[in-house]
Order: structure tokens, then C-alpha cells, then sequence
């Protein structure tokens, strides 16, 4: 086989391997003898409560991610891309629009906490439209928090979706608007029969790649609220770091993590299988 | 009849200017603006960032926070570290991917079919499921602790993406450009660096970009695989003075800004390579 499956072997296959093994150990890396205990920890990871209730928000948040990554990502995509605008305009809402992609993730979550401090801006904002009476609790609030988190992964994330889809609209062959154009089309049809169908390829790739990188979204969760307020903003990544890490139940952690890779393993099979297609 | 379509065509057009302007702006507002208060927060001094009502331009001004920053070792460090680590990974990364990217080019190799389904296979593994098992790795090899264990970890997510980036590259250079070289007495190795790998010099920015990105934004690895104050990078160094000098805001966003400088210089100067990089995965390359 080649160098590049050997590396990858390696790096990622035997690390697969290990923590598949250990995900059928009594608490392996901690005792010395771990005793083999087959599905026992994913049957207790699934009868668990909060590992449910992790599953469940993971989805709302991946889901709910995806979707405005797509829409804001298309959206701002669309407006750059407009014949309307001047190309030195274009170029610089660009960079504004790429702006939250600069920060890594512990910096956007810092700035976020800035921002929505009880006493910040935003709600100082909000105050003076009358939008809020009194001072929200966005991250201790535990009806909000899991909203608070998705929202500052909206903004931290929408990016990738722009520049593929800016690329995308790049490729697209003028003549199909310009007979579009002479057919009487207005901008709806121009958007919903020829923009979105052209870009659908790209639109599906990066749905599933986000889907993906979503799922398996860690610091801005945890460094937001760490799970909390009592496990309002729980996520797999966020349990099964904590199974690991403060709980050190390596076995359990072990099934956890597995959990999540064959979620998102399901998902990149889609995305090779439509890949393939489109070649 | 001509001319009231036309003078209708033109209001038309004037309203869809008039949309589109008030759309990016709006969309400037939510993209830019907590970019643009880091920055005003990071120049007032620390009181006024708990006024309420808020003040928007600084009532102050004052450079402080990032003199104090720079005068204390402790905080410098995170610095270094941070680019000590990405500075490596970015040098191994490119050596190993351009060795690599060469033999495979130079053999006949199925390379398009694998393209997608090792960078997509690279994503399906979740960061925190590789976790537990680096983490056995890292304390077995006596990593634990060290830069090292960051770099070498780090370099897995980056690796396949430089030897399919050079691949890719390589692979568009005929096969008779170093064949010439070696007509003339050179090495193979003369004809990488001297003919090879000046043609793949986008890709290698784009790697090379890409690398510098992964190292000095990741926070997980980071954050486990280090322990001592004197280890630690950025992106959890900051984080740690969130926790002990609670609500020094000032010099949290003077921390942040200084920390997100590198990747956007990188990123205003090889925009291009930069968007190639991201789009490649779902973009066909």
C-alpha cells in the first residue's frame, strides 16, 4: 500500500484500535489488570440519564448550527457576490464577514463573556430598545444557556459555509443568467432554479463536513459553560471529556468517544458515497 | 411604454441597491462588531469596562494592558510556547508532505480515489476519542508535559493535508522537468528542491498556513497533554488568567488581540491559499 495509508495507519487507525479496546475494559489506564467486560460500559453509558440528555442537546446543537451556518453562510455569500456591489466593497465586507473565523475558539469565548456580560453591552443594548426589562443571565440561565452556546458557535463557524459557497458562486457559467435574463426571470427564479440547484453539490459536502465538525465541537462548550448549568449545555464531547479527564473512567470515556465516532463515521460514509457520485 | 419600463427597471435596481446595502451592513454589524469592541476594550483602562451604561470609544486611553503583557515573562511565555509549536509543526509538516508528495507523484498511484476519503476519514475521528488513547501514548514515550507531545499530535491532523496538498501540486509538473535535471548530472534530490518545489510554491503556502492555523488555535490537546504554567500555550494560557486574575478584562482583550494577530496577518497576506486550503475538502480540488 501506499505511504500516505501507512501514516495514516499509524496516526489514526491504531489509536482507533486502542480506544476500542479499552471501551470493553473495566476502568482501563487506571488499575493495573483492567478485566474485560465486553458491552457493560455502553450499556451503562445508555442507561445513564445525562449521557440521554447529552445526546439529545448534541443533536439540537449540531443541527441548529448547521442550518444557520448554511443560511447566513449563503446569505452573506450572495450579497459579496452581487453585480450591484463594487468589487473594492466586496473585498472589503469580505474580510469583515471572515472575521469571527480568525479567532480560535477560546478567544471567541472570552470575547462572548465580554459581550454578554449581565452588565455588557448587549444587554445594555437590548435594555435600551426595550427588547429585555432586566438583566439577562445568558450563560447561568439554564433555559438559555444551551442557546447562548449554540448562537456564539453560529457566529464562530458560519464562515467555512461563505467562502465555499463564494467559490461556488464563482463557478457558476453566466450564460445560464443571461438566458434566464432574456426568459424575463426575476431574482427569485435566478436564486431558486439556477443559483441554489447549481450549488447544491457544494451545499451538501459542507452540510455533512459541518454536521461532522460540529458534532464534535469541544472548547467553545466547554469553555463556555463546561456542560453546565446543571447539564443544560451537556454535549457528548463535553461528557465524555469529563468521564476522561475529572472522573478518570478511561472505560466508560473510551465507549463514549466511540459512540461519537461512529456518528460521525455514518456521516462521512454519506459524504464519500456523494463524492463518489459526483465524479 | 419603452421608457416607463425602463425608468421602472431603474427604481427597481435602486431599491435592490438600497436592500443590499442595509443587508451587508447589518451583516457587518453582527461579523465585526465584537471583533471591533475587543479591540476598544483591550485600550480602556479597566474600570471603565465596568461602567454601565457602557462607553463605546475609549474615555481614556491607555496602552496598559498590553505593557503589562509585555513586561511579564509569565505571560510571554504562552507566547513563545505558542510559537515555538506552531513554527515546528509548520517545518515538519512541510518536510514530511514534500518527501512524501514527491514519491508518491513520481509512482503510479490511484491518487484522486483516495483524496476525499482520507480527508474525510482524517475528520470522522472525534479530537476527544483520539484523546484517550494520545494520552496513554503521550505518558508511555514520556511526552507528558512537554512541547513535544503538542507538536507530534498536532502534526496528525496536519500531515495528510500537506502529502495530498504536494501530491496534487507535484502531480501537474511533468515528469520530464526533472528528468532533465538528471540528463544533466543532478540527483532526484536536486530536482525536488531546485525544480519541484519552487512550481509547488502556492501549496506550500497553503500548507504551511494551514499548519501554523491548526498548531496555534488548538485547544484541547493543549490543555491535557501540558500541565506546568511554563507549557502552556495561547489558547489555554489565557484561559488560565481568566480563571486567577478574574475580570481583568482590559488585559484579557489585549491578550486576545495580540493572540489572534498571527493567524490574521496570515490570512490578509495569502488569502488565496487560504480559501483554496478551506475549500478544497468540499470545493472538487
Amino acid at each position: 500500500m501506499s505511504p500516505t495509508l501507512l501514516v495514516m495507519l499509524v496516526m489514526m487507525a491504531v489509536p482507533v484500535a486502542m480506544v476500542l479496546t479499552y471501551s470493553t475494559l473495566s476502568n482501563v489506564i487506571m488499575v493495573k489488570k483492567p478485566e474485560f467486560v465486553g458491552i457493560q460500559n455502553y450499556l451503562t453509558l445508555l442507561g445513564d440519564p445525562i449521557f440521554q440528555k447529552a445526546l439529545g442537546q448534541t443533536m439540537v446543537f449540531t443541527v441548529t448550527s448547521v442550518l444557520f451556518h448554511l443560511l447566513l453562510g449563503l446569505t452573506f455569500a450572495l450579497m459579496l457576490n452581487s453585480v450591484l456591489l463594487p468589487r473594492i466593497a466586496a473585498a472589503l465586507f469580505r474580510v469583515v464577514y471572515i472575521l469571527p473565523w480568525v479567532f480560535t475558539a477560546s478567544i471567541v469565548v472570552i470575547l462572548w463573556q465580554l459581550l454578554l456580560n449581565p452588565n455588557g453591552v448587549i444587554n445594555y443594548v437590548l435594555e435600551t430598545l426595550n427588547l429585555i426589562s432586566s438583566k439577562v443571565e445568558w450563560f447561568s440561565n439554564p433555559s438559555l444557556a444551551l442557546g447562548t452556546v449554540i448562537f456564539i458557535n453560529i457566529w464562530a463557524g458560519y464562515p467555512f459555509f461563505m467562502i465555499s459557497l463564494l467559490a461556488g458562486l464563482q463557478g457558476i457559467p453566466s450564460d445560464l443568467y443571461e438566458a434566464a435574463a432574456i426568459d424575463g426571470a426575476g431574482w427569485r427564479d435566478k436564486l431558486f432554479n439556477i443559483t441554489i440547484p447549481q450549488l447544491m453539490p457544494i451545499i451538501l459536502a459542507m452540510a455533512m463536513l459541518d454536521f461532522i465538525w460540529n458534532l464534535q465541537q469541544f472548547p467553545i462548550i466547554f469553555l463556555a459553560t463546561g456542560g453546565g448549568p446543571l447539564n443544560a449545555t451537556e454535549t457528548i464531547a463535553t461528557y465524555t471529556y469529563n468521564l476522561a479527564f475529572s472522573k478518570r473512567e478511561f472505560g466508560l470515556a473510551s465507549a463514549s468517544g466511540v459512540i461519537l465516532f461512529l456518528v460521525s463515521a455514518i456521516i462521512a460514509l454519506f459524504y464519500v458515497r456523494h463524492q463518489k457520485a459526483r465524479d | 411604454m419603452a421608457a416607463l419600463a425602463t425608468t421602472a427597471r431603474t427604481r427597481s435596481k435602486t431599491a435592490q441597491k438600497v436592500g443590499l446595502w442595509i443587508g451587508l451592513s447589518l451583516g457587518a454589524i453582527f461579523a465585526g462588531f465584537p471583533a471591533l469592541w475587543m479591540l476598544l476594550s483591550s485600550v480602556k483602562p479597566n474600570t471603565e469596562i465596568f461602567q454601565y451604561p457602557p462607553t463605546f470609544l475609549p474615555e481614556l486611553f491607555t496602552l496598559d494592558a498590553y505593557t503589562g503583557i509585555f513586561s511579564s515573562p509569565e505571560k510571554m511565555r504562552f507566547f513563545f510556547n505558542s510559537y515555538i509549536v506552531a513554527l515546528t509543526v509548520v517545518a515538519l509538516t512541510l518536510f514530511a508532505g514534500i518527501m512524501a508528495g514527491y514519491a508518491l507523484s513520481r509512482f503510479s498511484f490511484p491518487f484522486k480515489n483516495v483524496v476525499n476519503t482520507v480527508i474525510i476519514s482524517v475528520q470522522a475521528v472525534p479530537p476527544i476519542t483520539l484523546l484517550i488513547p494520545y494520552f496513554g501514548l503521550v505518558v508511555a514515550l514520556k511526552l507528558y508535559d512537554t512541547l513535544w507531545a503538542l507538536i507530534l499530535t498536532y502534526m496528525v491532523a496536519t500531515i495528510p493535508y500537506a502529502i495530498l496538498m504536494m501530491t496534487g501540486y507535484f502531480n501537474t509538473i511533468p515528469k520530464e522537468l526533472d528528468e532533465a535535471v538528471k540528463v544533466d548530472g543532478g540527483s532526484s534530490f536536486r530536482a525536488l528542491w531546485q525544480v519541484l518545489v519552487p512550481a509547488a510554491r502556492p501549496g506550500i503556502v497553503s500548507v504551511g498556513a494551514y499548519s501554523f492555523m491548526v498548531a496555534w488555535n488548538e485547544f484541547l490537546f493543549a490543555l491535557t497533554l501540558t500541565q506546568s504554567q511554563s507549557n502552556r500555550t495561547v489558547p489555554v494560557g489565557i484561559q488560565l488568567l481568566m480563571g486567577e486574575h478574574s475580570f481583568k478584562w482590559s488585559e484579557m482583550m489585549a491578550m486576545s488581540v495580540l493572540g489572534s494577530v498571527p493567524v490574521l496577518v496570515l490570512f490578509l497576506f495569502f488569502q488565496r491559499q487560504f480559501v483554496s486550503g478551506i475549500t478544497a475538502g468540499a470545493v472538487k480540488a
